[in-house]
């Protein structure tokens, strides 16, 4: 499978990455190398395999459903780019 | 007295224990080292005023007879691991001046110990490379350089700077991650010890996510006893971290100097790649040979799914990271550019954040996950990632204790020298390391030779799940065998 122009800019537009016309041939070029790459996969038989989900085998843990962490909204919005009163801020989003 | 730097953590623990010099002392001559040796871009940020403060803690600590195991010894950071209060970057522009309010597990553990913050080292951007070039700091130099030639070499990647400033000795020891080969290709590189622990061992909680089922921390170091030291510290059960492994630690360090006679040691033939360098060949007969004169008995192996593993792992890993790396948004954290609307906004501010490897590859995972694709590329892998693990589960339910391979398929390249057209030409550098970490067991690459312009190679043990201690076994014998290399010294 190869992918072409128009898929590279939806796929960035998928990915939130502005991609500018110019930059277009030259990222399909490379996701289609990696593409490429990656076919071979489809000669292996996988008949009957289940997908790994988990890196070792065990039981999902779960803490107890207790707070036990807050109370340090100034540390969460120390690094924000744009802040008002604990709150971070965005362009507008609704009219 | 000997140049302070150039001792092992063995032996600095000895010398800080007899009152042969001080942490202080010890601090100070890393930090000089640092200044005179900033030509490597190893570090990308000192913190020297932690560090002297770090230091004369553990100098009154060891006075009172209450020094930690790691007292006074001085250590690089990877800048993939968040450091209260010190700016954490994944070396990439999107997190720009991004100061943790939070200490990663591993490092709080390290200063639990005693050791004492140096500063932060250089890693490719969001640990995605295999030559610390993709890095926003730009690249790191290798120590090394070809016998008679001036040319600057990669330390390899992504734990490039981690594995320079040991092997220049601008740190005792160093943090570092291997995602698919990140500790053990630089280590190889540099002609440093480097493992990579079992999936589990080590918790993963304040580390810059890049792809969680295959991201696992350890260290490098200058001897497989430095690692061991290293190792013991940095593992053990974070219920932080929800795939953190609750088994103990053992001690690391007794492991080393124990017997392996008896031990039975897999050499897989899908490891013998056609057109590989007749000297890592022979690099892999003669670490063999070793093992056998140590009682140990070799079996040929066979691992059928090798060459499966990179392909299936460049499908996991991105689709991974395109999941992980979404929280890079402009909105709580580093990089904004401004736009008119919030989609424009994260649009500009990822195209701007990101360079080109990664937002290579946050596209590809971005692909392999989306609508019509996710069958035939990511659950696809998936299986064979199953069968990947299946192989070696098979070789150890025969006996196999461990297996041996060579670290990588050459020694350290050139600054620029690959990938520049193709970037799977970068990749292949992660062949046979990659296998480890889409199976999740450990891997130790040890310095084991020379090749014909005099840089060093190294060999990868692979050991059965949560079985480290094999590995530093059999790694502290090609150690002897090999000998130790040092770098000349050029910076």
């Amino acid at each position: 499978m190869s992918v072409d122009a128009t898929t590279v800019r939806r796929i960035a537009h998928l990915a939130r990455i502005a991609v500018s016309d110019a930059e277009v041939p030259h990222l399909q070029g490379e996701l289609n190398a990696m593409l490429a790459f990656v076919e071979q996969l489809s000669e292996v038989n996988v008949e009957g395999v289940e997908p790994m989900t988990s890196v070792t085998p065990m039981e999902m843990k779960k803490r107890a459903d207790v707070v036990n962490d807050g109370a340090i909204a100034d540390a969460i919005v120390r690094n924000a780019p744009e802040t008002m009163s604990d709150f971070f801020l965005v362009p507008k989003v609704v009219e | 007295m000997t140049d302070l730097t150039s001792l092992t953590i063995a032996e600095a623990r000895q010398g800080l224990a007899n009152k042969a010099f001080t942490a202080r002392e010890l601090t100070d001559a890393h930090l000089k080292a640092m200044e005179a040796a900033r030509l490597l871009n190893a570090y990308v940020l000192e913190t020297p005023d932690r560090a002297r403060e770090m230091a004369r803690a553990a100098d009154e600590a060891i006075a009172k007879g209450e020094g930690g195991p790691l007292a006074g010894i001085p250590l690089g950071i990877k800048d993939l691991f968040a450091t209260r209060d010190i700016r954490t970057t994944a070396c990439s522009r999107i997190l720009g001046n991004f100061i943790p309010s939070y200490e990663s597990t591993i490092t709080s553990q390290l200063w639990r110990d005693g050791a004492v913050l140096l500063g932060k080292l250089n890693n490719d951007e969001f640990a995605m490379g295999s030559s610390n070039e993709t890095s926003c700091f730009g690249p790191v130099a290798n120590p090394w350089r070809r016998a008679g030639s001036n040319t600057d070499l990669v330390p390899g990647g992504s734990s490039g700077g981690s594995a320079s400033a040991v092997a220049a000795m601008l740190c005792m020891g160093a943090t570092a991650t291997d995602t698919g080969g990140s500790i053990r290709q630089p280590a190889a590189f540099t002609a440093t010890v480097g493992i990579k622990p079992t999936y589990g061992r080590c918790s993963r909680w304040g580390i810059v996510a890049f792809a969680s089922s295959l991201d696992q921390a350890g260290p490098i170091a200058r001897s497989v006893r430095d690692a061991a030291i290293l190792m013991r510290s940095m593992a053990g059960h974070d219920p932080k971290d929800t795939t953190s492994a609750d088994v103990p630690v053992p001690d690391y360090e007794a492991a080393i100097g124990k017997s392996v006679k008896g031990m039975r040691i897999g050499i897989p033939r899908e490891y013998r790649l056609d057109g590989m360098p007749g000297e890592i060949e022979k690099l892999w007969s003669e670490g063999a040979e070793w093992l056998k004169a140590a009682g140990a008995e070799l079996v040929e192996v066979s691992l059928p799914h090798t060459k499966y593993a990179l392909p299936a792992y460049y499908i996991v890993a991105p689709a991974e990271a395109s999941s992980n790396l979404a929280r890079y948004d402009g909105v709580r954290y580093g990089l904004r550019e401004p736009a008119r609307n919030i989609i424009e906004m994260y649009e500009k501010t990822r195209a701007e954040g990101f360079g080109a490897e990664v937002r290579r590859r946050v596209m590809i995972g971005t692909y392999v996950l989306s609508a019509g694709y996710y069958d035939a590329y990511y659950l696809r892998a998936q299986k064979v990632r199953t069968l990947i693990k299946k192989d070696f589960e098979d070789c150890f339910a025969k006996g196999v204790h461990a297996i041996l391979t060579p670290a990588t398929p050459s020694a350290a390249f050139g600054i620029g020298e690959k990938g520049g057209a193709d970037p799977v030409e970068m990749y292949l550098n992660d062949i046979f390391t990659v296998t480890v970490n889409m199976a999740g067991l450990p891997g130790i690459a040890v310095p084991a030779g020379r090749d014909a312009q005099d840089l060093p190679l190294g060999l990868q043990l692979i050991g059965r799940p949560f079985d480290e201690e094999t590995l530093f076994s059999l790694g502290a014998i090609i150690e002897q065998a090999a000998g130790r290399f040092t770098p000349a010294r050029w910076w």
